[in-house]
């Protein structure tokens, strides 16, 4: 997709549609591989869209390009709906989402960069994107390069110290090409983010260390897209955007449910779901 | 080590614009040289291990070649799963390197002693793992680590160790070098033993027994070569490191002895057994403990010559 498509495509609601999408084949992935994490991968499908939808300078057709934006899910148990994005995006043929989890797939249980075009690392232990982001940052800006690095975080990992260890070095060097996004659907492994380890207050903290923080609707794309353009959001801070969401979003019976980290959607569940993402009544 | 390490970086940075050195706050009197004649490829992340070892991966992944530098189990096993995931798995130009292996922190206690990193570093898909003998073999280390394109873990002594190869080497990544020839027992030595191996080997000399020396700076991948054909031309083969017997260099030796249907031979592993010191004291006092000095290389020594003889 060139910059002058992407722009029209834009136009005709791209990020909600591409958002629907990608939460589409990630229902039917998760239900075709009995594999877990569904909700994580809905809650953050906004986001994705936004960013691989219009914001993302990346060129499907030359994954290393030197100059692509680098992105980078943290939170790599999220990976269907990274895969999902990607092969929206043409980064790989959507058939490869079939069999993602089964035996002998390409695509892991959680983002895997081995083969898989678009995927910047491998993740899948909390708390390893940030410092891998603050080592590219620091490259292109040492470099003179333009290209920008965004690491999507998830709120459970933020109980992760390697996490803060890399906001301290962002902030002290200044690294304002640099974004982190959380995916703040307030639930984590055992429940309740704020009955397991409270964050709050959680936008004091990035400031504090020395973050150009904002909090959002991670669900309005239009809002997203704005916070993306309006980065750096301070010059000479790195920039966090707190995305409120909700875990589960799209499927109402998934919505906010602990149990839909670890459930895969049976037939008649993908059905219902599938039908409710289309407008229809469940 | 320390001092030949840092020289050949410098060295090395003059010629390669990637090498790029990152400190967790460690490195006093050692990294200024470096961090003020290259300050755009120098980077002190803080006391923060895990930081350091993703940013270098991120580093490597940008095309640079990173000499991650620590000291103790700082800079291995307090972030072994950044660099298990973030470095190898992505087979990132990092190179991982400790000084302290060992006792070389003897008297600073069981959180400064460095006896478990080679095995635990060698089971880990993709590493080189490195443990010079000398400041030589350092030196060729160290540019054979920046010409090597992947992990690797560079694992030194201290400052101030003798040289022990007076004459030029052939230093190679998985080779074994000969320090001195002998038909009657091979003795295998990896990291700072070196000196004290080829001491107990001259002391042997004097009693009858030629004993062949082999440095094994690279532990992974191991020379079987070198040590099957030791196990061919010598009755006896021990090894010899300040570390525990469990996994390391004994333990690799081991693997490849035990796996060879055609050599048979007596085989000790000398080193640390699986226990945390229970003595305080400096390195050469901790050493004499646990059998690694002189005269302890010398009795084990002698007891594998006497089974041979038997």
């Amino acid at each position: 997709m060139n910059p002058a498509s992407g722009k029209v495509l834009r136009k005709q609601k791209l990020y909600p549609s591409l958002a629907k999408r990608i939460r589409q084949n990630v229902l039917q992935m998760t239900h075709d591989a009995r594999s877990s994490h569904v909700g994580t991968s809905l809650s953050m499908a906004d986001l994705l869209a936004v960013l691989y939808g219009g914001i993302l300078r990346v060129r499907p057709e030359e994954p290393d390009w030197p100059a692509r934006d680098r992105f980078i899910l943290s939170k790599g148990h999220g990976c269907a709906g990274l895969y999902a994005a990607l092969a929206e995006r043409g980064f790989f043929p959507r058939a490869w989402l079939e069999n993602f989890y089964q035996n002998g797939s390409r695509l892991a249980g959680h983002a895997t960069h081995h083969g898989v075009p678009g995927v910047e690392v491998s993740t899948g232990s909390l708390g390893h994107g940030l410092p891998m982001a603050c080592g590219m940052a620091v490259a292109g800006k040492r470099g003179g390069e333009d290209y920008r690095v965004f690491a999507l975080l998830s709120d459970g990992e933020c109980d992760e110290g390697s996490v803060w260890e890399a906001a301290l070095f962002a902030s002290h060097h200044k690294l304002d090409h640099l974004t982190v996004i959380v995916d703040y659907n307030k639930i984590q492994s055992l429940g309740a983010v704020k009955d397991i380890l409270s964050l709050d207050p959680f936008i004091a903290k990035w400031e504090a260390f020395g973050w150009s923080a904002r909090e959002i609707d991670g669900h309005d794309t239009d809002k997203i897209e704005k916070a993306f353009k309006e980065m750096p959001f301070k010059e000479g801070k790195p920039s966090c955007l707190i995305a409120h969401t909700l875990k589960g979003k799209g499927v109402g019976f998934m919505e906010n449910a602990l149990l839909w980290h670890y459930r895969s959607p049976d037939v008649e569940e993908l059905r219902r779901a599938l039908k409710e993402l289309d407008g229809g009544e469940e | 080590m320390r001092t030949a390490f840092f020289r050949t970086l410098l060295d090395l940075a003059a010629q390669d614009e990637r090498i790029h050195l990152v400190v967790a706050d460690i490195g006093f009197g050692a990294v200024e040289p470096f961090a003020e004649r290259y300050p755009d490829r120098f980077l002190n992340v803080g006391v923060a291990e895990q930081n350091m070892i993703g940013i270098s991966a991120g580093l490597a992944l940008s095309g640079k070649v990173v000499f991650a530098y620590s000291i103790s189990n700082f800079p291995t096993l307090r972030c072994l799963e950044q660099i298990r995931n973030d470095v190898c798995y992505h087979n990132a130009s990092v190179k991982v390197v400790a000084v302290g292996g060992g006792f070389t922190y003897g008297a600073l206690g069981m959180s400064h002693h460095v006896t478990e990193d080679i095995a635990i570093l060698r089971a880990l898909p993709n590493m080189t793992v490195v443990a010079p003998g000398d400041p030589v073999e350092t030196e060729y280390a160290t540019r054979a680590l920046a010409a090597y394109q992947g992990p690797c873990y560079l694992r030194l002594g201290r400052a101030g160790e003798p040289v022990i190869h007076k004459q030029g080497i052939d230093f190679q990544l998985g080779k074994a070098i000969e320090v001195r020839p002998g038909s009657d027992l091979t003795l295998i030595s990896t990291g700072g033993l070196l000196e004290i191996a080829v001491q107990a080997a001259e002391a042997l000399e004097a009693c009858g027994a030629q004993v062949r020396v082999l440095s094994m700076p690279t532990v992974k991948p191991l020379d079987q070569e070198a040590v099957l054909a030791a196990a061919r031309e010598t009755p006896a083969i021990a090894t010899l490191e300040e570390h525990s017997v469990l996994g390391g260099l004994g333990g690799a030796v081991a693997e490849v002895l035990a796996e060879s249907l055609a050599e048979k031979v007596l085989f000790k592993r000398l080193g640390l057994p699986s226990v945390f010191s229970s003595h305080i004291g400096d390195q050469n006092y901790l050493r004499a403990a646990y059998g690694l000095s002189k005269s302890g290389i010398v009795e084990s020594l002698k007891s594998l010559l006497d089974l041979v003889r038997k």
